[in-house]
């Protein structure tokens, strides 16, 4: 119970024959190689397994290889070229937006398509935006922060200082 | 987890799908967003042996309005009824429902079609297809027929959709002018299912008398429930503090909630009776706006 499936992966044509009941998220780890996008909860829960499938978010863990034929998927690895940094990324590291990193490309991939749909997001659209993404170590502020610094780099403007608020 | 192994096909066409469905019969299953599907299947309380992608048949998803009723193609991602302008102006209720069902990326895959086919009393659109009256458009090898909402959801997990058959499109029908609707449920975290939930729509005429009212409730009993004693309470009467409190006091009445995780069952009745109160004054709120 196999089949040949044809998918685009960060641009690139991959054709090979995959078992009915593969995962998108196993195809990307084990077939392709790219082992970036994360396996968290295996339940549609976390959010660490999200690519973008034409454009589109989604969780690998919940969606079958061969629902992926003839359509491009882009992941973490895709999201800039090697020894560059895409604007999210440039965020997360300049707003401390990850600790252990395992949610990390979920919340980048999921980013792209939020800052996509809406180039100016408040922070509580941020926080629905990210609301399928769960992080067990930043306590979320400091990806939201992340996300906002990159909106703003993406719109051209100003970014927000990334110094640290102290309370006295 | 990986589901067990299983035959897959991808028709092109609703002919070639229904074909399919002919063949495999009980072994064969509709794979739409696969949001309910995929996780059953990996915990094994599903395995069907057959599965029939319904995704590459085109006209499958749209919304529009035609010959009086809102029509809403099966395959219609909750994330495009969440962004629609003519939903979000006109039909805010699925604006509200959509917004609450699962995250953002289980929207871009989740289809209308699938949330009701599934049969479960937990899923949001049930409820408010219920407040709306809607009519469900299913298409067999002898061509299509439509299943009022109140004839659909027969028990857990079974629906008025035949095994040779698939779901085409929800139509609603236009509301009339002085109408209003909104929907809530209440969650513990987002991506939980209702511990309960109200959908509401009222049509209020110039002396603001409702003259029609449709209340639908999720997860608070086997199958969606319409709460007819409540409707009943507030046809032909003025909106009062008296007569909202009493179509509250009869929904949580007659709702039949089971103890889990979510809430003990006074608990939930309790719940039901707020939500019930408060998406009345809200959809009266829009209906006047
Ligand atoms: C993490 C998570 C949280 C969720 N939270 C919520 C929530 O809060 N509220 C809520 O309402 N839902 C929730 N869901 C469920 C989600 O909305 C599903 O997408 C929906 O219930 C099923 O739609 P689907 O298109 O994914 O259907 P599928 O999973 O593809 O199918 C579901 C069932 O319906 C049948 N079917 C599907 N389409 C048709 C058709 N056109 N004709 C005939 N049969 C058909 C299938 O054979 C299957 O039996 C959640 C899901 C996840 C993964
Ligand atoms: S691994 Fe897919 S959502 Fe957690
Ligand atoms: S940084 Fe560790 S889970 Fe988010």
């Amino acid at each position: 119970m196999a089949r040949e499936i044809t998918v685009t992966v960060n641009g690139t044509p991959h054709t090979l024959e995959v078992e009915n009941r593969l995962l998108l998220v196993h195809l990307i780890r084990e077939k392709i190689n790219l082992t970036g996008t994360h396996i968290g909860c295996d339940t549609s829960n976390c959010g660490a397994c999200t690519i973008l499938l034409n454009g589109k978010s989604v969780k690998s863990c919940t969606i079958l290889a061969v629902q992926a034929n003839g359509k491009e998927i882009q992941t973490v690895e895709g999201l800039a070229a090697p020894g560059e940094m895409h604007p999210l990324q440039e965020g997360f590291k300049e707003n401390h937006g990850l600790h252990c990193g395992f949610c990390t490309p979920g919340m980048l991939m999921r980013s792209v398509e939020l800052l996509e749909d809406n180039p100016n997001p408040t922070e509580e659209e941020i926080r629905w935006g990210i609301s399928g993404n769960l992080c067990r170590c930043t306590g979320y502020n400091n990806i939201v922060k992340a996300i906002q610094w990159a909106s703003a780099k993406m719109r051209g403007e100003e970014t927000p200082s990334t110094e640290p608020e102290f309370v006295s | 987890m990986i589901p067990a192994s299983f035959e897959y096909e991808a028709p092109t066409t609703l002919d070639e799908a229904l074909d399919l469905l002919e063949k495999h019969g009980d072994d064969a299953k509709i794979l739409a967003g696969g949001h309910s599907l995929i996780p059953m299947m990996k915990l094994r309380f599903a395995e069907p042996e057959f599965l029939i992608d319904i995704n590459n048949i085109p006209g499958l998803a749209y919304i529009k309005e035609e010959n009086g009723y809102l029509k809403i193609g099966a395959l219609t991602r909750e994330a495009e009824l969440e962004h629609s302008d003519l939903i979000h102006s006109k039909y805010p209720i699925f604006t509200d429902a959509s917004k609450l069902i699962a995250d953002p990326q289980v929207r871009n895959m989740g289809t209308i079609g699938g949330n009701i086919a599934h049969g479960d009393a937990a899923n949001d659109h049930p409820a408010v297809l219920i407040a709306l009256n809607a009519t469900v458009e299913i298409t067999g090898k002898a061509g299509k027929r439509t299943v009022p909402i109140d004839e659909f959801f027969f028990g857990f997990y079974s629906t008025a959709v035949e095994e040779n058959e698939i779901l085409t499109a929800i139509h609603v029908p236009i509301p009339s002018n002085g109408t209003g609707n909104a929907y809530h449920k209440l969650e513990r975290k987002v991506g939980d299912y209702a511990t309960a939930g109200a959908a509401v729509q009222l049509t209020l005429d110039s002396d603001g008398v409702v003259t029609n009212a449709g209340i639908g409730l999720t997860n608070v009993n086997p199958t969606p429930l319409r709460a007819s004693r409540s409707e009943q309470a507030l046809k032909g009467k003025k909106l009062t503090d008296e007569t909202i409190a009493e179509a509250a006091q009869y929904a949580s009445e007659d709702c039949n909630p089971s103890a889990d995780l979510r809430g003990d069952i006074a608990y939930k009745r309790a719940m039901v009776g707020i939500l019930v109160k408060r998406m009345i004054q809200k959809a009266a709120e829009r209906a006047l706006s």
